[in-house]
């Protein structure tokens, strides 16, 4: 690590002044920044730990939308989302290992946008909306590649909003190193039709499944998507699987996850 | 009823409690006074020749006490190699020089180029990334049959060629071999790749060097599993230290593998620092750098055929291997594909005719040297696959193939140069059957199948060669060391013993397992006796714990000092007791006089030996200490077999492993507890290396694996309960305990299992798949259904 200088600011309003300097960084569960700082990839100036503002923190269920705080744990969600959208409540359960989940928040998983995270395919997968210090954010406009999203520089997630669905699911298949997805679907079944989204397989980052939303939206059966595929050009190939793996993995999860619904 | 003590007993490891309750004493926690710490600035550059090194500005740095280029170490010696291997003509094998930091050139990524000393370790790093290094990118040489191209790069340029031998074994049986081949009635040939590993002890190399300016003393506190050779090897070779001015120091040590075993550049760097700096020097790898640091293992490119009779007898088995030395020759690395791998390839097997072919090739990837098992997990695995797949072939039964085959006398010599003392692999087979339920197989496959998973079972031998000796033998055979083992007993006044072993103990247990022996001997309480190890200033000149030595050896040894010390205590007994030292009986702990109740504590005794006032000073020496070296006469052999049930799944080619047994016969056994956990750690690492690990480079050298982000390490949730029974025992005829070691077979005997599983898994499915290479990870799995 480098030297940096350490804030650890109350409110939102404190948090997004401290990160108006050039270079301040936020922290949250520190989950993938410090061991980034360890390596010595990032030199921020300034830590701004979000962990001890409360209003970033929390699960609550308001109407048919499940609101959880940009600073909740992994853990926290795991446990007191189950009733409300169980589905995103086994996938917060499923992230990493006890450590990683009771460190780690859902605002610093979305910000960072990791190709293989869980929590972007449930955002996308739910249609969430990604709300900042500034303004409130699509999830469909959110995720922009890569470890890329819309968030500006110091802007900070403080919220995220899930519509619950009626059935959903987490169908997830690990690599086999760091666990993370080597290709994980999540789906959820709406009134106004289903939304398939798929992490860990893209070398664009999580995706809508389209073809099988639309094959999902008159028939929410796994066999719906019996002779769907997705093309393997943009499918990440690694040591841990080829692209062609991959893409046949987006079919095999997509049912599982369909077929587990509830 | 299980004994609650000595020979055979479960003594609970004594150990464990300052382990588990973090009162160890580990490498890292030395800190001496006025320590500076080195941060070694590695290659992220494969092969390349290094234009300059610029330290200029790095030297201004806050903190920095002084920094080294390979210019600081030209009057040093290079890192020494413990073994050569004479080729099939007759020829020495090539051996490069290798430096202490990078000369000239950078052979491989995490090569050190220079080390820098500061006051804390971040100011090292920062000064070490103001180092400016020019380094003209070279292409690098990462596949071996590339690398023995003629026109491919030399990795080193002072060398013909890439090749650092090409060994023939038995050369005599080539020809015979080649005409059994042509009589065949059946072939199988099989290619196949052992994986490259990283040993991922969980604590990490540490190094901590100091010297005492007063009176010229170098100590090296070190990670080591054998502190003697790394005092000989340093001092002698690389330094010019002599023994009695340098002392090495291993302490609690967290695991080694044999990645522990060798001597490191960080080693000498931090011993000759010391004194360069004039305070004490302290490296800590990180885990990055574990991975591009410590000597990698396996590697080995197989072919390996097997030629059988009508009747499908063994007839005869070639094998041609390439294997891996990476970009150096680290300390034992040219003995693992020849004498520890050649020597091992007859298996349980009566094959009468055999012939190893093995190129040993340098690339521009980090050394590979012994690793759990080294050559003997490579040899198992070749041959117990080539059987599978001749069974397949053949279409009979891969279990009665091997039956049919097994050796049944015994002593048995090999063609391959070895002889087998005991064993009864029919007894050990037998078992596997019994605690495996194989009769039971199929009724778990149909109930697998019903639930939509394949399931497949997969069966093998194995034979290891432990305790690997004589000495006058391996030093014909190309070793630059003896392998005896020491051990000094040193009796105190009130009776307690304190046992100065020369192996070293790295998680193994040798703290509770050695005392069991010696309170078996004498008949005393086990917390009487207390284990010493790891120091070479207060224990004999040993050789260090690999190759499942320990007990065999080492114990032995021990046997061989607490024998002596008994035989003087009885003359003792025979003194006080006034009676004949021949009438004089050690039962219990206490000496008694043959026929008569006379009798005298152990204690009584050994307090006359220090305080000898009613003594026979004109008969014997006061005190109660002897030494011992062993130097065993032949290498012992434990065997077994080992049974894996799989289930694959048929969508992702996910596998998980349902049941696991092991049949053992380790001869003689001191502690079952320990035994079991031996072997559930080495079957797990064999699953590791089976199912999940893989240490693989890209073409330009870059290590791909190079962090728990890729390199995937077995986890607990991948294993099944293990059934382990090491109930078959024929006793080791040529050492006293009649022990054979049991620190490497889980490894050894388990990655042919899994990879047998998974074929029977694929074929019941129809799939005709005779082999797929480890890591069997999903993406293969499911490559090799399509
Ligand atoms: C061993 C291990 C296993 C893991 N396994 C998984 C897995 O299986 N699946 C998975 O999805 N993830 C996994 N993770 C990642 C984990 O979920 C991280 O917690 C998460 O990616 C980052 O969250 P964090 O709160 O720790 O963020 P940090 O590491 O603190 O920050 C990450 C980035 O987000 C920014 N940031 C943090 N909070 C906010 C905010 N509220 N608003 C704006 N920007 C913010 C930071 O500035 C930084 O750039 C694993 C991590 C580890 C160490």
């Amino acid at each position: 690590m480098y030297n940096f200088d350490f804030v650890k600011p109350a409110t939102v309003d404190e948090a997004v002044k401290a990160l108006a300097d050039d270079e301040a960084q936020a922290l949250g569960g520190g989950q993938t920044l410090i061991p980034t700082l360890k390596q010595r990839l990032a030199s921020p100036s300034k830590l701004v730990s979000l962990t001890g503002i409360a209003e970033m923190k929390g699960v609550s269920k308001q109407g048919d939308t499940v609101v959880i705080g940009g600073g909740t744990t992994h853990r926290t969600v795991a446990e007191e989302a189950a009733s409300a959208y169980p589905g995103l409540a086994d996938l917060a359960g499923r992230i990493g290992d006890p450590a990683v989940r009771n460190r780690g928040t859902i605002g610093g998983s979305l910000a960072n946008n990791d190709p293989s995270a869980c929590y972007p395919a449930a955002a996308l997968g739910s249609g969430a909306t990604i709300v900042t210090n500034s303004r409130e954010i699509a999830a469909d406009d959110y995720f922009q590649g890569m470890f890329t999203t819309a968030l500006e520089e110091g802007e900070i997630i403080t919220e995220v909003r899930f519509p619950i669905p009626k059935k959903s699911a987490y169908a997830k298949i690990a690599q086999p190193a760091s666990r993370f997805p080597l290709v994980a679907v999540f789906v959820a079944q709406y009134a106004d039709g289903v939304r398939v989204a798929v992490t860990g397989a893209s070398n664009n980052g999580v995706f809508r499944w389209s073809e099988a939303e639309a094959a999902l939206s008159g028939n929410f059966a796994a066999d719906a998507l019996d002779g769907l595929t997705v093309a393997s050009d943009d499918m990440i190939g690694d040591l841990h699987g080829t692209a062609a793996y991959r893409a046949h993995l987006v079919g095999v999860m997509a049912k599982r996850a369909v077929a587990a619904a509830s | 009823m299980p004994k609650d003590g000595g020979i055979g007993a479960s003594s609970k490891r004594r150990e464990d409690i300052r382990f588990l309750t973090g009162a160890g004493n580990y490498t890292d926690d030395i800190n001496l006074r006025g320590q500076a710490y080195v941060f070694f600035l590695r290659s992220d550059i494969a092969h390349g020749t290094i234009n300059n090194i610029d330290t200029s500005a790095a030297e201004g740095m806050p903190g920095v006490v002084k920094i080294f280029t390979a210019e600081d170490f030209a009057g040093v010696g290079g890192m020494p190699c413990g073994w050569q291997v004479t080729d099939k003509h007759g020829e020495v094998m090539q051996e490069p020089g290798h430096p202490i930091l990078a000369t000239g050139k950078v052979r491989h990524v995490g090569e050190p180029i220079a080390a820098v000393v500061a006051e804390t370790l971040g100011q090292a790093r920062d000064a070490a990334e103001a180092i400016d290094v020019d380094i003209t990118e070279l292409p690098a040489v990462i596949d071996m049959k590339d690398a023995l191209k003629t026109d491919a790069p030399k990795v080193h340029d002072d060398l013909k060629n890439n090749l650092c031998y090409d060994w023939g074994f038995v050369e005599e049986n080539k020809a015979a071999v080649e005409e059994a081949f042509q009589k065949a009635a059946h072939v199988t040939t099989l290619e196949l790749r052992n994986n490259r590993l990283v040993a991922n002890p969980m604590e990490p190399r540490v190094a901590v060097g100091d010297f005492a300016r007063g009176t010229g003393e170098h100590t090296l506190y070190t990670t080591s599993q054998n502190p003697h050779v790394i005092r000989l090897l340093m001092g002698a070779f690389v330094l010019g230290i002599p023994e009695h001015k340098l002392r090495v120091v291993a302490p609690d040590v967290g695991g080694g593998f044999g990645t522990k075993i060798f001597h490191y550049q960080e080693e000498a760097f931090v011993t000759f620092a010391a004194k360069a700096c004039n305070r004490p020097v302290k490296w800590t790898s990180s885990r990055s750098e574990a991975f591009m640091s410590d000597a990698h293992g396996r590697d080995h490119v197989t072919t390996i055929q097997l030629a059988l009779d009508a009747d499908n007898n063994f007839t005869a088995l070639r094998t041609d291997t390439y294997a891996n030395m990476g970009a150096y020759l680290s300390t034992f690395a040219p003995s693992v594909p020849t004498w520890l791998h050649g020597t091992l390839m007859a298996g349980n097997y009566k094959t009468p005719l055999i012939y190893v072919n093995v190129k040993a090739v340098f690339t521009n990837t980090v050394p590979v040297d012994a690793y759990r098992g080294a050559g003997r997990p490579e040899a198992t695995f070749q041959l117990e696959r080539v059987i599978d797949k001749a069974a397949i072939e053949l279409g009979v039964d891969a279990i009665e193939l091997r039956r049919q085959n097994f050796i049944t006398e015994f002593p048995y010599a090999t063609p391959v140069a070895v002889e087998y003392d005991t064993g009864d692999y029919f007894a050990t087979m037998d078992k596997l059957t019994e605690i495996a339920d194989l009769a039971g197989f199929e009724a778990r496959r149909k109930e697998s199948e019903a639930r939509g998973k394949l399931r497949g079972l997969g069966v093998n031998c194995y034979i290891e060669a432990c305790g690997i000796a004589p000495s006058n033998l391996v030093g014909q055979l190309g070793a630059r060391a003896g392998l005896y083992e020491s051990a000094t007993v040193r009796v105190n006044a009130t009776g307690g013993l304190v046992v100065m072993t020369g192996s070293h103990s790295h998680g193994q247990g040798h703290e509770t397992a050695f005392p069991q022996v010696i309170a078996e001997m004498i008949g005393i309480d086990e917390s009487m006796i207390e284990i010493v190890h790891g120091d070479t200033a207060n224990t004999p000149m040993g050789m260090g714990t690999y190759g499942s030595r320990s007990i065999a050896v080492g114990g032995s040894a021990m046997v061989r000092a607490t024998e002596k010390i008994i035989a003087k205590a009885k003359k003792i007994a025979s003194h006080l007791l006034e009676a004949s030292e021949s009438d004089i009986e050690l039962k219990d702990g206490a000496f008694s006089v043959a026929g008569t109740d006379k009798s005298v504590a152990w204690g009584d005794v050994t307090l006359a030996a220090y305080v000898p006032h009613n003594y026979p000073l004109e008969d014997i020496e006061p005190g109660l200490e002897e030494t011992a070296f062993y130097d065993p006469s032949n290498f012992t052999y434990p065997s077994g077999a080992y049974a894996c049930e799989v289930e694959v799944d048929r969508d992702t080619g996910q596998v998980t492993i349902e049941r696991f047994s092991a049949a053992d016969d380790f001869g003689n056994i001191i502690n079952p507890m320990i035994v079991s956990g031996q072997v559930h750690g080495g079957i797990a690492q064999g699953i590791g290396q089976a199912l999940l690990e893989n240490c693989a480079y890209d073409e330009n050298g870059q290590l791909l694996s190079a962090s728990y982000m890729d390199y995937a390490m077995p986890r607990a949730y991948d294993m099944p309960f293990f059934s382990v029974d090491h109930s078959c025992q024929t006793p080791c005829t040529h050492n006293p305990l009649g022990v054979k070691g049991c620190g490497e077979a889980g490894a050894i005997g388990s990655p042919p299992a899994v990879v047998g599983a998974v074929v029977d898994a694929l074929r019941s499915a129809g799939k005709d798949v005779t082999h797929v290479d480890m890591p069997l990870s999903p993406s293969r799995v499911w490559a090799a259904m399509q």
